[in-house]
């Protein structure tokens, strides 16, 4: 059991304390989150979290099931073995002069992205795509001087009609939710 | 509608979760709470000396009478002193409901007076905790802690109440019902699993049940009994599962583990089938987990789905509440004898008697606390510390009654003893309640005697003194060469302390006198302390060493000699 870089989606209720919560049970266990995001969902009151952390299977399952224990997390699903649609967003400042100015802007149309903003002696880049694109972008900008970096790490979203991850049933508006079927996906098999 | 201010809210929700104890300790930043207290004449508050009793003495009520137990504590330092505690609740699956003052609303963050922030510092050891900002959510949250404390797997809630809110007016709506999309604890078994569970048991030769903490949680004594009865299957029961199956029954085979007897160490390791029920396979039960059972494949039952394959992998996982899924397997189990396992087990305890007291004139721990049990009877209740006296009361306790033994399992706190031994007797007001307790472990909430008088708690304690910190001793002598050290500490006169705040002392230091000072305990109408002045150098067998497998389970080393002494 290698380890790998695993995509955690939780839906958790939007109350405060929550991430916190959350972020306990990975640093108990000795996990690094190497990236997480937090949004809101299609449903309101509830937030929608993607989690990427590298280990081995067996150690994150251990972890997402003490996670289920989290009262405010309504539902986690590890989506790492699905068909899904993965990306991040980067925002990249980078260094121009007139001698660069048209060479960053014919890498940023090969990579497809934008530029969103213009400075006398700077652009900022916006892209979206896989990590690995994302990386190459930025391999490719760094001979001119990255100034500035941000990215927002992975979102995912599994392909199909069939979700594996959406938000049950609501009931009323408010704080207590009523969830579809039994609630939370099992873990496992029959159990 | 009539309003309430916040404080009266928490006693009205206290009122219909049929709250009738609150233990606790006031301060600046629960007084509205205080305040309310007269209004609310038929729920009773106990004043501990310290807050990390209030927190074990709730625990041990929580334990014996099967209800949430309530604590409470001012903001910070109060809230604080919850902290071990709430621990202790927690590592034992116990249902708590803390409630804590907490600085007004505007302060929050800026370090005001007595500020910690409780719910940050308590994530890791709660169930469940909540800050409530607004008095219009006090009910519905102090709701969701009884309900979250009490069902699926229970444990520990903390709320959290600025001073603010226990001061804002609000009408008072109790909800009905707690619907939480995040929290739907599972109770009956996956049917097809049960029956594969049965089709196990029906073709083992070797079976063994581990019973713990579940059993008694959920209530499954009588599940337990006929189960085991009918493929008369031999039952252990882990440290906090004691009680759960009978002392006296001829099936039952005592504790597992690091202190526990050698037929069953041995036992787990030859059997074939394990049918773990509520227990969490703890490293003190299996030992090195790659040599754990390794002809035997595992049943496990629990109602807590992160507890399957945390620790051991599972042929067989049923997740739902003990009692429940024991209800539904009963039927599907076909009676068996298993006479050859049984009589495996009749030969092991034959040849390795592992708790069998010498002769000698010297007052040994295991005498002592085997004459309580026996001069005391069925019905009492024994809460224990933590240390060699505590596994001594596990390995020769024989009690029927599945709530009688109160202990700090998981954790392990020391001084648990005296305020658990105050929460059981508030709880069973009319039966006999003994604190066996280690002469350290006891001086960690010694401040707690003053509450036999305030409350008229006619607690016997016994103190298995042997003038060390005694299972560090042991461990000192075994693994660090003999290198005793901070073990040995000045004791004050424990008979005179006892005498100060108004209970009875004796000491004992003769063995001829020990049944008699018991007897006089069990005489005497209130509280008593004894001082067992017992064999300093006893060191508690069996054992298995940490990180060896039960296999390498050192049963008695000085049974052999003609003498004990070291």
């Amino acid at each position: 059991m290698s380890a790998r870089l695993h995509t955690i989606v939780a839906l958790v209720e939007n109350r405060p304390g929550v991430l916190n919560k959350i972020a306990s049970k990975w640093r108990q266990r000795g996990f690094n989150i190497e990236s997480l995001t937090v949004g809101h969902s299609e449903v309101p009151g509830l937030s929608r979290m993607t989690f990427t952390v590298d280990g081995a299977a067996h150690d994150i399952e251990q972890v997402t099931k003490q996670l289920y224990k989290v009262i405010e997390v309504v539902k986690i699903t590890d989506v790492s073995d699905e068909q899904v649609v993965a990306r991040e967003l980067v925002l990249i400042k980078v260094a121009t002069s007139k001698d660069t100015r048209s060479a960053i802007i014919e890498i940023v149309d090969v990579f497809r992205a934008k530029i969103v903003d213009v400075g006398s002696d700077s652009l900022v880049v916006e892209a979206t795509g896989i990590e690995d694109k994302v990386d190459a972008l930025i391999g490719m900008l760094t001979p001119y001087g990255i100034k500035e970096l941000v990215r927002t790490g992975r979102v995912a979203m599994v392909r199909g009609g069939l979700s594996t991850v959406a938000a049950p049933a609501v009931d009323g508006a408010g704080r207590h939710y009523k969830s579809a079927g039994e609630g939370k996906p099992k873990v496992g098999s029959l159990i | 509608m009539t309003k309430f201010n916040g404080a009266e809210i928490i006693m009205e929700c206290l009122r219909k979760e049929g709250v009738d104890t609150i233990f606790g300790y006031p301060g600046g930043a629960n007084l509205p709470m205080y305040d309310a207290l007269k209004k609310y004449p038929d729920i009773k508050h106990v004043l501990v000396r310290h807050e990390q009793s209030a927190a074990h003495a709730a625990d041990a009520y929580a334990r014996v009478s099967g209800k949430a137990g309530v604590c409470w504590a001012t903001s910070g330092p109060g809230a604080t002193n919850l902290v071990t505690g709430i621990a202790n609740a927690w590592m034992d699956s116990v249902p708590l409901v803390c409630i804590t003052g907490q600085v007004v609303s505007w302060l929050l963050g800026r370090d005001g007076f007595q500020e910690a922030d409780i719910t940050g510092i308590t994530i890791p050891i709660t169930k469940h905790n909540m800050l409530v900002l607004d008095v219009e959510d006090l009910a519905p949250a102090i709701a969701e802690a009884f309900h979250v404390a009490t069902t699926g797997r229970p444990g520990p809630v903390l709320v959290d109440i600025p001073r603010d809110v226990q001061q804002a007016l609000c009408e008072f709506n109790y909800p009905e019902k707690v619907e939480l999309a995040g929290y739907q604890p599972k109770v009956a078994g996956h049917p097809q699993q049960v029956k594969k569970a049965a089709q196990l048991i029906a073709e083992s030769e070797k079976p063994l049940i581990l019973a713990g903490h579940g059993v008694v949680i959920s209530r499954a004594a009588g599940e337990l009994k006929e189960l085991a009865e009918k493929a008369q299957i031999p039952v252990i029961s882990t440290l906090l599962g004691l009680g759960g199956f009978p002392g006296s029954h001829e099936l039952f085979m005592g504790m597992p583990g690091m202190h526990g007897m050698y037929w069953n160490n041995l036992g787990i390791q030859e059997s074939d089938l394990l049918i773990a029920i509520g227990m969490r396979f703890d490293d003190r039960v299996t030992g090195a987990l790659k040599d754990f059972a390794p002809n035997a494949k595992i049943i496990h039952i629990d109602v807590d789905p992160a507890e399957i394959g945390k620790n051991v992998k599972t042929a067989l996982p049923i997740v739902g509440d003990v009692r429940t899924v024991l209800q539904q397997l009963l039927p599907h189990v076909k009676p068996a004898r298993h006479d050859a396992w049984r009589g495996w087990f009749a030969d092991m305890r034959q040849k390795h008697p592992s708790i069998a007291i010498p002769e000698t004139d010297r007052i040994l721990p295991q005498y002592v606390i085997k004459k309580i049990y026996e001069l005391s009877g069925p019905n009492a209740y024994y809460a224990t510390g933590v240390g060699q006296h505590q596994m001594w009361a596990a390995q020769y306790f024989w009690g029927d009654n599945p709530y009688s033994f109160v202990t700090s399992g998981g954790l392990g706190t020391m001084g648990f003893e005296v305020p658990a031994a105050i929460g059981t007797q508030i709880a069973r007001p009319h039966d006999t309640v003994w604190a066996f307790c280690g002469d350290g472990g006891f001086q960690m909430t010694m401040q707690e005697l003053a509450l036999c008088t305030e409350y008229e708690l006619p607690i016997k304690f016994a103190i298995i003194n042997n003038n060390y910190l005694g299972m560090v001793r042991q461990w000192q002598d075994r693994f660090y060469d003999g290198n005793k050290q901070s073990v040995r500490m000045f004791q004050p006169d424990f008979v005179k302390l006892a005498e100060s705040m108004g209970i009875t002392g004796i000491r004992v230091s003769d063995k001829a006198q020990v049944e008699s000072s018991i007897e006089a305990a069990l005489r005497h109408p209130g509280a008593v302390l004894i001082d067992f002045q017992v064999e300093e150098a006893e060191d508690c067998y069996p054992m298995m060493p940490p990180g060896v497998s039960l296999s390498d389970t050192i049963d008695q080393p000085k049974m052999q000699q003609p003498e004990f002494a070291r």
